[in-house]
């Protein structure tokens, strides 16, 4: 089966390509990228006006499964990442049970064969049970598929644990990925503390609970040489550290999420629960440094933390409803409106941080149209507009604080392994 | 009563930040002849009969539901007090659900008292009878602001150009927060002081003066609004023991007389004497604590009034 994507802008940051042209898809795999390709009898996209990249990849997501099926489950998660221009997604491991054994790596890879859209990397534990004590069996489950090693969800407080997890995760090529807030300041808060915080009586999250978290990881990754990722950045203090790392050569990169890199704490006032998550969202200066980060290098990539939550869940009073919200389908249109129409960040730019980047953090084969590679690409068009509403979504977490936004720009086509699996918005 | 443009009627009183200035004097002004009533013999008008008013408190709390309670008798409508723990909240019933469940049984306006920030605007957001909050978490007790503003003014006649230190826990404090936005809006100087460890981070940016001891935060003012400290806070640390707190940033004669001669020397409810005010200062000439309790009542029964009636006269039958 031929497919041949006509007349589009081709921008792959992995080949420093941005030219006008075609791109021939044959057997599952990129063919050849070029001027004028006609192939009889394939399939004709036309790609006029519209840009085609390599596929998408979330290096963070949560589908849920095993366990939280009423949120998400596998099939419901990757036609979501489908919808929103993902080829692969890397799913956390804070499910039930917590993704801790390589039997369980092994249960999800085949569950994501079956029921998958899209492609699914899997990220195992650290600790058993992700409770902070004992290391998972880290090297079985490297050696036997998963991406990376995280007890995303929840910080882990003993620099001792994340010493050795980070030791034994490199000596399989492991990456540890952190979510770094720590619990004895973040602990009860419910959203950032600041102004908004003050005024609404909300406990606080304080920014610096982040900070003193990343800085902390950081020096562990320095002092034992192991490569460590930080997870959602959303501090002018952990960019930063971050970038102070880098200039000496420590092992570390970095994601921030679409609502970090677009919205303040002030969207909390009203108590939408839709609004709630951790970390939290900040203030504007915040989001101006993540922001300053990503058009610097310091962050590396954007990744959604997808995390939905079933309506019962976040129908509640803010305090006690989960934090988190879904991501995928409206990562694209959000960056696109916010980052690049705006001017703050190039096409290429949001490309190279949104398909290759997160692939060469994780090592996967993706994030790449060269010839050979699995024809994993989306078709992005940048100026259609279009109306968030959870209604149309394909995930079950039916909300997001950009609810009823106008949008400008959104994937069009899908294409996993050469096949096409969104198209005009529709999932097959 | 004289004719306003302003009406609140069908509004929800979720509290004074959202509250305009209008508001605020129309249920001020109306307090005013809510407290003639109260004075009276018989204190019954049928100005609210057939009207119903469910009393939703999933807190604990005595004053501020005695003080719905009576204020919807008094006013002549039928009211009910649901309790958490005689609900079935404690069955685990969504919030949303036990609203549903008390605006099908057709009331009118539902007075709620929750733990969580919030909660209120959540019930105004889910259900058509008016919402009156009385208190959510540590967000608002508009109620409260307006009572403390009441009684403030009763005093002293204008809120404008006055000086009122607001002293304790603002951070886990409803009435803080409702005190401060009513009298920001209305012009007064506002000071808070406190451990710095109970005082809201960034507070100062909307226009707080902030102090860490209370000796400069009472120099000169016509009002002290001294707040609960709960014991629950110590346990976590925020501060050491109720000694020191007593002896540092308790209100005693001492401290008192640094404020003006005549100031006013105000508690929410209910103290804790010896820790937080002293009890020669809270039985004091220039305590209004008292006096704030029968003020409150007339400002729920203005409220009541107001969001069911609109201005009509307060007499008459509906």
């Amino acid at each position: 089966m031929k497919l041949v994507l006509k007349g589009g802008r081709i921008i792959d940051p992995s080949q420093e390509l941005d030219i006008i042209g075609d791109v021939l898809v044959s057997d599952g795999l990129i063919a050849a990228v070029g001027d004028k390709i006609d192939e009889p009898g394939a399939d004709v996209i036309d790609a006029r006006g519209l840009i085609v990249a390599p596929g998408l990849v979330d290096m963070h997501v949560h589908l849920r499964e095993p366990g939280l099926e009423a949120k998400e489950d596998i099939a419901s998660g990757t036609k979501a990442a489908a919808a929103g221009g993902f080829t692969t997604v890397c799913s956390m491991p804070n499910t039930r049970p917590v993704v801790d054994s390589a039997i369980l790596v092994a249960g999800m890879l085949q569950q994501a064969k079956e029921e998958g859209t899209v492609n699914v990397g899997v990220i195992g534990a650290l600790s058993k049970g992700q409770e902070g004590r004992e290391l998972a069996e880290i090297g079985d489950m490297l050696l036997n598929g998963a991406v990376a090693i995280s007890d995303d969800g929840h910080y882990v407080e003993s620099a001792r644990l994340l010493r050795t997890g980070l030791e034994y995760a490199m000596m399989f090529g492991g990456i540890v990925i952190s979510h770094a807030e720590d619990e004895t300041l973040a602990g009860d808060g419910f959203m950032h503390e600041g102004a908004v915080s003050a005024m609404l009586g909300l406990r606080g999250r304080p920014a610096v609970a982040e900070d003193i978290a990343v800085a902390r990881d950081i020096l562990l990754a320095e002092y034992t040489g192991g490569a460590i990722h930080i997870a959602h950045v959303s501090t002018a203090g952990a960019v930063e550290c971050i970038r102070a790392a880098k200039k000496r050569g420590v092992r570390v990169t970095a994601e921030a999420t679409p609502h970090h890199l677009t919205l303040t704490d002030a969207v909390v006032i009203g108590f939408n629960t839709a609004t709630k998550v951790n970390p939290p969202l900040r203030s504007v200066e915040h989001v101006e440094a993540l922001i300053a980060g990503l058009k610097d290098g310091t962050i590396d990539a954007i990744a959604t933390d997808h995390a939905p939550h079933a309506f019962e869940e976040k129908d509640m009073e803010f305090r006690y409803a989960p934090s988190g919200f879904a991501g995928l389908e409206t990562a694209v249109g959000v960056i696109l409106t916010e980052l690049y129409h705006k001017g703050k960040l190039s096409i290429n730019e949001v490309i190279e941080s949104m398909s290759v980047a997160p692939a060469r953090i994780l090592g996967l084969a993706a994030g790449t149209l060269k010839t050979g590679a699995a024809a994993d690409i989306v078709v992005i068009d940048l100026e259609k507009e279009w109306t968030v509403d959870s209604k149309n979504f394909y995930t079950r977490g039916k909300c997001t604080p950009f609810e009823g936004n106008t949008l400008r720009g959104k994937a069009v086509a899908t294409i996993v392994g050469g096949r096409v699996v969104m198209q005009d918005g529709e999932v097959k | 009563m004289t004719k306003r443009q302003v009406s609140l009627r069908g509004k929800n009183i979720l509290g004074l930040q959202g509250m305009t200035i209008a508001e605020m004097e129309l249920i001020l002004d109306s307090a005013r002849e809510m407290k003639n009533i109260i004075d009276r013999d018989i204190k019954k008008v049928p100005t609210l009969r057939g009207k119903s008013i469910v009393n939703l408190f999933f807190e604990p709390s005595t004053r501020t539901r005695t003080s719905f309670e009576l204020a919807g008798k008094y006013l002549g409508a039928d009211v009910v007090n649901v309790t958490t723990s005689a609900s079935s909240v404690v069955k685990g019933e969504s919030l949303r659900d036990t609203l549903l469940t008390v605006e099908a049984m057709g009331v009118d306006i539902i007075v709620m008292r929750h733990e969580a920030e919030g909660a209120a605007e959540f019930a105004a957001a889910s259900v058509n009878p008016v919402i009156v909050n009385a208190g959510d978490g540590a967000h608002e007790h508009p109620t409260q602001g307006l009572l403390d503003i009441y009684t403030i003014r009763e005093k002293k006649k204008a809120i404008a150009g006055l000086k009122v230190a607001i002293i304790g826990d603002v951070l886990h404090s409803r009435v803080a927060r409702s005190n401060i936005w009513g009298l920001l809006k209305m012009g007064a100087e506002v000071r808070v002081a406190g451990p710095r460890t109970l005082l809201p981070r960034d507070i100062e940016k909307f226009g707080v003066k902030v102090y860490d001891r209370v000796e400069p935060a009472l120099a000169g003012v016509d009002v002290v609004n001294v707040l609960r400290i709960q014991r629950e806070r110590q346990q976590k640390g925020l501060f050491p023991t109720p000694r020191e707190y007593a002896r540092i940033f308790g209100i005693n004669q001492e401290r008192l007389a640094l404020a003006q001669p005549d100031a006013l020397v105000m508690h929410p409810g209910p103290m804790n004497r010896g820790l937080e005010i002293a009890p020669d200062v809270a039985y004091s000439e220039q305590s209004s604590i008292q006096e704030q309790v029968k003020n409150g009542l007339a400002v729920r029964m203005a409220i009541l009034f107001l969001v069911l009636m609109g201005g009509k006269d307060i007499e008459t039958s509906a």
